[in-house]
């Protein structure tokens, strides 16, 4: 898997749909029919603030996510992107 | 970040369920001797259009992802199309069983262009003989038209769903080949002592050796074999098979019948395992968050007996109903525990005493002779094909009062 950019905009894939849960979240594809999990609250806010944020460094950040703590979340990104769960955001 | 364990989490129930079961009706074309449901009937009081709609308007709140639609044979319910079309139009993905009795060329170039739509064709063997004795005469040249009809009209992926019994776990490669050939995605499940499966369970689960068969083939082909997670009781071999290695009943998992009664899971169509209906005031939402039996499940577990084996941690104590119907205590081995402490508990069981599945809309007079008669069965009179041996009734008088009653060791 190559790294994940943390300096692009990335987004949820357009047919991912998402249940909160108590541990994080559930997400589903329709189109590779695939469900993944996310496995904290914190790495559901960042998820939640892809779509809003320029790159998704700017997402960790607004999420509270530590410089520290920065790989460990990029490594978790590059899951869900692996998996098309988000993809990245190309300008419109 | 800490992470628990998932499967730890799944434990105490989510908001909704991952994995839905929802069986439409009880009716059905065909009358397959393992059928977990005891179909074949229609029941008349199957929930009316008006009641799914509502049904599926509930899981949408909830956002349950996509519900498993069965039965019966969920295809011969007149609004079966419209059921479907207005889940997916109300972001509810549908993948039905069938046995493909519906299929046309036109429903399959329908089906082909749905990304909200997945299609599950069953079929117990690879060649039309271990199929047949199965599902019935003529049901393996259906199955393959609809695949056929399917691959033809571009669905790629579509499932092919076989339960392994001891005819057809030989045939594995064979099925593997198949889907291939159809451009398919073979699923296999286990075989449960559910429904009409009580009955067969003696002659067609697999035994101890075929089991291993079955365990060393997942672990070599597990990534591209779907299991619906069903063999984790194999766990105790050893490796953990690919999926969630829990008992998902009533935290992830639960069944809608076609009356609206929700039971933990699919294989656990008693009383014992009813935690609610969908026509009770808080629908389908309120029995799975608040129905007591759910909430039970949803608690510590006492893993029993099974507690100090060394092989619990992989395998959890194997499947509830599993257990139920064989008349097993819920918190000891399975019957197909592959260390045999399933083997030597059932010794102890008097298998006429296990607990029945509730409800049975079987065709009337077809399958088997059913030899009725009064009094006593005659001695040396050959029990029904692949239905557990029975004693002859104990008479009432002239027997000691605990005639066949055996101790249970625990």
């Amino acid at each position: 898997m190559a790294d994940f950019d943390l300096d692009v905009a990335w987004r949820l894939h357009p047919q991912v749909s998402v249940r909160p849960e108590r541990f994080g979240a559930l997400l589903y594809h329709f189109g590779t029919r695939r469900l993944s999990f996310v496995k904290t609250p914190e790495l559901f806010a960042v998820v939640t603030a892809l779509d809003s944020q320029p790159t998704a460094r700017a997402a960790c950040a607004l999420a509270g996510v530590g410089t520290a703590e920065l790989p460990v979340y990029a490594r978790a990104l590059g899951t869900l992107a692996a998996s098309q769960m988000i993809c990245e955001r190309t300008a419109a | 970040m800490t992470i628990t364990s998932l499967v730890e989490e799944f434990r105490y129930g989510l908001a909704a369920p991952i994995c839905l079961t929802w069986e439409l009706t009880y009716a059905c074309n065909l009358s397959c001797v393992h059928c977990l449901s005891s179909s074949g009937r229609r029941d008349p009081g199957e929930l009316t259009t008006a009641e799914c709609q509502r049904v599926i308007d509930e899981l949408e709140r909830m956002q349950v992802f996509y519900v498993n639609i069965g039965g019966g044979e969920p295809t011969v319910r007149p609004d079966f199309w419209e059921l479907v079309d207005y889940a997916t139009a109300h972001h509810v993905g549908v993948k039905f069983s069938t046995n493909g009795v519906k299929i046309t060329p036109a429903v399959a170039t329908r089906l082909a262009v749905s990304d909200y739509v997945d299609v599950q064709i069953s079929l117990d063997g690879a060649t039309a003989e271990v199929n047949d004795a199965i599902r019935g005469a003529g049901s393996y040249d259906l199955a393959l038209r609809a695949m056929r009809w399917l691959a033809d009209a571009g669905f790629a992926g579509f499932k092919i769903s076989v339960v392994m019994t001891r005819q057809n776990v030989g045939q594995l490669d064979a099925f593997y080949a198949l889907a291939d050939r159809f451009g398919a995605q073979l699923r296999i499940t286990r075989l449960r002592p559910s429904g009409r499966g009580a009955d067969v369970w003696d002659a067609l689960h697999p035994t101890a050796a075929q089991q291993r068969e079955l365990y060393d083939w997942l672990v070599a082909h597990g990534e591209n074999v779907l299991t619906g997670d069903s063999f984790f009781h194999l766990a105790g071999y050893g490796q953990a098979l690919p999926g969630l290695n829990m008992c998902g009943a009533g935290r992830v998992v639960c069944l809608i019948d076609p009356v609206g009664d929700v039971y933990a899971c699919p294989f656990a169509i008693h009383d014992a395992f009813l935690a609610g209906n969908v026509r009770s005031v808080g629908g389908f939402a309120g029995v799975w968050r608040d129905s007591e039996l759910f909430t039970a499940l949803r608690g510590p577990q006492s893993g029993g007996a099974c507690a100090s084996c060394s092989a619990f941690d992989a395998c959890q104590g194997g499947c509830m109903a599993a257990k139920f119907f064989t008349g097993l205590p819920l918190d000891g081995p399975d019957p197909e525990c592959v260390r045999g402490f399933g083997h030597e508990a059932l010794a102890l069981v008097d298998a006429a005493a296990a607990p029945r599945p509730s409800g049975d809309h079987s065709h009337r007079g077809r399958g088997g002779p059913v030899p009725v008669s009064i009094g006593p069965r005659p001695t040396g009179a050959a029990a029904p094909v692949g239905s557990a041996p029975r004693s002859v009734p104990d008479r009432a008088c002239d027997q000691n009062p605990l005639a066949g009653f055996v101790p249970s060791a625990r």
